[in-house]
């Protein structure tokens, strides 16, 4: 039998690491269970940059890598690891929502957890949370930790 | 009156600082303008239009059509169908064709096409919408090479355009004078930046404040334009740039809607419009020079609208990322599609449907000023005040908007062109920050120049230097044009295979 994947979305907030705190608790009573933590750095194609911004756009896109790496990914990767975890590290720039969905489609995930905060204002009201727009449209379950 | 009578020595003296800019400026400047815009012998047809028409036609033919049959895959690049989601990240099609239009697209558009169909009437219109789908072709040539070619450095940062396909592309190719050819095409777009890329732009943008607030001072006008542009590309504040940069690409937009509207009210006149068009193109009955003047004044303002075969786009779209150079030059024809076939169209339409040119109602034929120099307007305006009189009968208020569009698009076009330049500055001082100081300087100085000079000598000598940058760079296109040739049809075999896939569904 293959292994059960839950696919967790970080972002370095107090309710990311409660949807990564979910998702152990999840793998250890399916078992034979893989973690994939995934962390999203916003970017759109459709943004208008200035010709700087374009020619640095290679160099800021390997800092914001790092960063992530860094800041948020290493850390919550390792104590998962440490805690005996069979964990996936993938870091992507996009559309959180985008991103997490086809994350999920491409290991056959069981379902995603991710917190529930999100960008808030008039951008969330028009175009949807994060969180909304994954329990509206994702193809797996998803389970939103409050 | 005691008050009234220093204010009026005041503008005296600075209507005689504009006269006497002027005069330096086109005393200093003419030889130039009339090497680069001499007429063939025995005609009055320029050398330079001849060669920027018969080089697209050559990458049009040698390239099969590609601007028709590319365009498709263009819109599929454009929308990211081909881009790698892991590659996701990178400066995208997308984003390297608004950049790039955001150079291209601004005065050439509003005042450029005003002064074509002013001078060559309606069927002007005509000969830039040839001129600007054979440009695709152009563009697509030097984009592809500026990809090819650029320079990746150890930072992660790029840098490409035209000196560098021609130093690096002639040197596989075993060919000599590479380097040389590089050198001058720097000097030009030097040239080109303070010319067309600035002077033009600061002139039309007060123009534009003029036809508002009432006349003053072009000085004033170039001050205010300097300052702000020196603390952008100066003083690094970038955030103004980057706020124009977003904003451009909106006032586009509205822009077309605006003549949208207009058309829409008017769609009765649109026939009769482009049957002016269409008998203008080939008659030119009743305007300046002509046949021949409508063809060559179509020609000069779409090839200064879209810059095509100038080579400054090459530079702008050097930074996508992308493993197929071929992508970015497929992306890139849509550039002088959008700007000269949608747009230029859309305000030579409102132009002619509007009525602000003066027709013999007995003849139905245009009707010279007294010099004979152009089509008699309504108002005697030219240039932007024209089109901008033109949008009037649809809108009363649409001047205060023109004014706004032509500031940010003449203020985008200045900060883009100070780029090029630069990169052309630095290509041959070397990469440093008095020298690039130094440039940044004389950028701002001519802001200030080109406000204050009259209309002509500017006109003449920004497109003079702009077309100057054309010769060096098809020179370098015709021998590196193999190359793009090899490129592309590796590329579309591999498309056509299915080897190279479509990510998006």
């Amino acid at each position: 039998m293959s292994k059960t994947t839950i696919v967790v979305g970080l972002d370095g907030s107090e309710a990311g690491a409660r949807a990564l705190d979910f998702a152990k608790r999840q793998a250890k009573v399916i078992g034979e269970c893989s973690i994939a933590i995934c962390y999203v750095i916003e970017w759109s194609p459709y943004s208008f940059q200035t010709k700087e911004e374009n020619e640095q756009r290679h160099k800021r896109r390997e800092e914001e890598l790092a960063l992530a790496h860094e800041r948020v990914m290493d850390p919550a990767v390792s104590q998962a690891k440490e805690e005996g975890f069979d964990v996936v590290a993938i870091v992507r720039h996009g559309d959180a929502a985008d991103i997490l969905d086809s994350v999920a489609k491409k290991h056959d995930a069981a379902q995603i957890v991710v917190g529930r905060v999100g960008v808030r204002g008039l951008k969330e009201r028009v175009f949807g949370g994060v969180t909304g727009r994954l329990a509206a449209a994702a193809s797996v379950p998803v389970t939103i930790i409050p | 009156m005691a008050i009234g009578l220093p204010s009026l020595a005041h503008a005296q003296e600075a209507v005689s600082f504009d006269q006497r800019v002027n005069d330096i400026f086109a005393g200093s400047t003419g030889w130039f303008v009339n090497l680069i815009f001499m007429n063939l012998p025995g005609t009055n047809f320029p050398w330079i239009v001849l060669w920027l028409v018969v080089a697209a036609s050559i990458f049009t033919i040698y390239f099969g059509f590609i601007q028709i049959k590319a365009f498709g895959h263009a819109i599929s690049l454009v929308k990211g169908d081909y881009s790698d989601p892991e590659d996701a990240g990178e400066v995208s099609h997308f984003q390297a064709l608004t950049t790039a239009l955001s150079g291209t697209v601004g005065l050439g558009n509003i005042a450029g096409v005003a002064v074509a169909v002013g001078i060559g009437g309606p069927g002007a219109t005509f000969w830039m919408i040839v001129a600007g789908l054979l440009g695709m072709a152009s563009k697509f040539t030097e984009c592809t090479l500026g990809v090819k070619y650029r320079n990746e450095y150890p930072d992660g940062t790029v840098s490409g355009g035209p000196m560098y396909y021609m130093t690096k592309g002639f040197k596989e190719r075993s060919l000599p004078g590479g380097r040389v050819l590089a050198i001058i095409f720097a000097i030009f777009t030097i040239g080109g930046a303070l010319g067309g890329g600035n002077m033009f732009q600061a002139n039309q943008a007060h123009a534009q404040i003029t036809q508002i607030t009432g006349d003053f001072s072009g000085l004033i006008t170039g001050v205010v334009f300097a300052v702000v542009v020196f603390a952008v590309i100066v003083g690094g504040i970038k955030s103004i740039a980057s706020v124009t940069e977003k904003v451009v690409p909106f006032m586009g937009i509205l822009y077309v809607l605006a003549a949208l509207i207009i058309l829409i009210v008017n769609a009765d006149q649109i026939g009769w419009a482009f049957g002016q068009i269409f008998a203008g193109a080939f008659t030119g009955l009743g305007v300046a020079g002509g046949f021949v003047g409508a063809l060559i004044q179509g020609f000069k303002r779409a090839a200064f609208s879209n810059e095509a075969g100038v080579g400054s786009a090459a530079i702008a779209h050097a930074a996508v990322k992308t493993k197929e150079p071929v992508t970015e030059g497929v992306v890139s024809l849509l550039e002088p599609f959008i700007d000269t076939v949608v747009i230029c169209t859309m305000t030579a339409l409102v132009i002619t449907i509007s009525g602000v040119l003066v027709m013999d109602p007995a003849t139905g034929q245009f009707v010279l000023n007294e010099a004979g120099t152009a089509i008699k307007t309504v108002d005697g305006s030219s240039g932007v005040a024209l089109t901008s009189a033109a949008f009037a009968t649809g809108f009363s208020w649409f001047p205060y908007l023109l004014a706004i569009a032509v500031i940010l698009f003449a203020f985008s076009t200045m900060i883009s062109w100070s780029y090029y330049g630069l990169k052309a500055w630095t290509y041959l001082f070397g990469e440093g920050k008095t020298t690039e100081l130094v440039f940044k300087l004389i950028f701002c100085f001519f802001i200030i120049v080109g406000a204050a000079a009259q209309l002509g000598a500017v006109i003449d000598f920004s497109d003079a230097m702009i077309f100057a940058m054309a010769v060096v760079n098809i020179t370098a296109l015709y021998f590196l044009m193999p190359i793009v040739k090899r490129e592309m049809n590796s590329y579309f075999a591999r498309l056509k295979s299915g080897e190279i896939i479509k990510h998006n569904h």
